[in-house]
């Protein structure tokens, strides 16, 4: 599988580090150099410096038509409008946007974008460490990242399983 | 009318200022408290020190009610989510955003906002018009497609020099509709006979530029290129 991860931060670089040790194709952009020292020695994957929001710099990698896109940089707004040129544009088949404000998170979610929000992961963990009932009406976990369904039914089932 | 202004730049304050003495209500959104408070002293109070990529905040300005919102910041992506969340949230009528890199205006059309503003492209513009000689100018980006306005200039070496339009093979995607000659714009004929010094203006699919380019105006003088 062909995955294009955009920043080198804490996330970025560990699920880099987990999928090219799964044998994924992972290339992983970050505009600052020294990001890249989050990587294990020997990270099997290609590391880009570059701004991962821009056309041209994606196209130049090889983002095209990826099987996987992760925006996971610390702005919500630049994550979203990578998202979309990756869905959109470059024809990536599966595509998710960190947006750690869950109004906007819930805004995007509706608009087709698959999200994940630290915010309402992190909040629903602590709610049920302290004991909380549980409430409908409250997203879980499990649905703070809104995956395509048959992916998503996919890990579902391997994780029961 | 009402309209909303995201971005308190120097874009976002002369506007508001422009848009205040035309007599329009104004909403201006700047997410810095220095800044905000700073055009606030000028121009009073429809200074709003939110954040406009954010649905409650826009909610505040009276997103519901704006006739249009202006995302103006010099942030590509923050513009386009303030479009984003006024069209999608608001309903809002019209949504226009600044653009600064040029390969973002496409996709923003198509993730639905109505109106890009791009100043790296006027600039290019403004820029080619100097330079217009041996190349193609490039008017305007048609929304939807590959489509692009060009204009070619005529001078006595283009090779179409002196022949009628429907004696000129121009590729499929690329369709003449207009000449300027003597600063008037006419409609072309198949008769028409293109002149030197004629300015021709057709629609072409990026792909096929370059055959245009070299249909109309030929090849590049050398000596001009070491220029």
């Amino acid at each position: 599988m062909r995955t294009i991860i955009v920043w080198c931060g804490r996330v970025g670089s560990g699920l880099a580090e987990e999928l090219a040790a799964a044998g994924h194709e992972v290339t992983i952009f970050d505009i600052t150099p020294t990001a890249f020292n989050r990587l294990p020695v020997n990270f099997a994957g290609q590391a880009v410096r570059g701004d991962g929001t821009d056309e041209d710099t994606l196209r130049r990698a090889g983002a095209e038509g990826a099987d996987w896109f992760f925006a996971l940089t610390e702005g919500d707004n630049r994550n979203t409008l990578a998202a979309q040129l990756a869905r959109d544009v470059l024809g990536v088949h599966h595509v998710v946007a960190k947006i750690n404000d869950p109004v906007r998170a819930d805004a995007y979610r509706a608009l087709g974008l698959n999200t994940i929000c630290r915010s309402t992961m992190m909040i629903e963990a602590l709610r049920r460490f302290v004991g909380l009932e549980f409430r409908p009406d409250v997203r879980q976990v499990g649905e703070a990242l809104s995956l395509d369904s048959g992916v998503a039914g996919e890990a579902s089932t391997a994780g029961e399983g | 009318m009402f309209i909303i202004l995201v971005g308190g730049g120097k874009v976002g304050y002369y506007l508001t200022k422009e848009l205040l003495r035309e007599g329009h209500e104004v909403v201006l959104m700047e997410r810095d408290p220095r800044r905000a408070a700073q055009i606030a002293s000028e121009v009073g109070s429809v200074v709003l020190n939110r954040d406009g990529c954010e649905g409650k905040h826009l909610a505040e300005a009276g997103a519901n009610r704006a006739a249009v919102v202006a995302a103006v910041t010099g942030g590509d992506e923050d513009n386009l989510v303030a479009c984003q969340m006024a069209k999608h949230h608001f309903d809002v009528p019209r949504t226009i955003a600044r653009v600064n890199n040029p390969k973002n205006e496409i996709l923003f059309k198509r993730l639905g906002v109505d109106e890009i503003i791009s100043p790296t492209r006027m600039v290019l513009g403004a820029v080619e018009q100097d330079i217009p000689v041996h190349e193609l100018l490039h008017l305007a980006q048609l929304s939807g497609g590959d489509l692009e306005l060009v204009e070619a200039q005529i001078s006595s070496t283009s090779p179409v020099a002196g022949k009628a339009i429907r004696d000129i093979a121009l590729p499929e995607g690329c369709l003449v509709f207009a000449v300027i000659r003597d600063d008037v714009a006419q409609a072309i004929r198949a008769e028409t006979v293109l002149e030197p010094g004629d300015k021709v203006v057709a629609m072409s699919r990026n792909d096929c530029q370059e055959d245009v380019r070299q249909i109309l105006i030929g090849e590049k003088p050398q000596a001009d290129d070491e220029d």
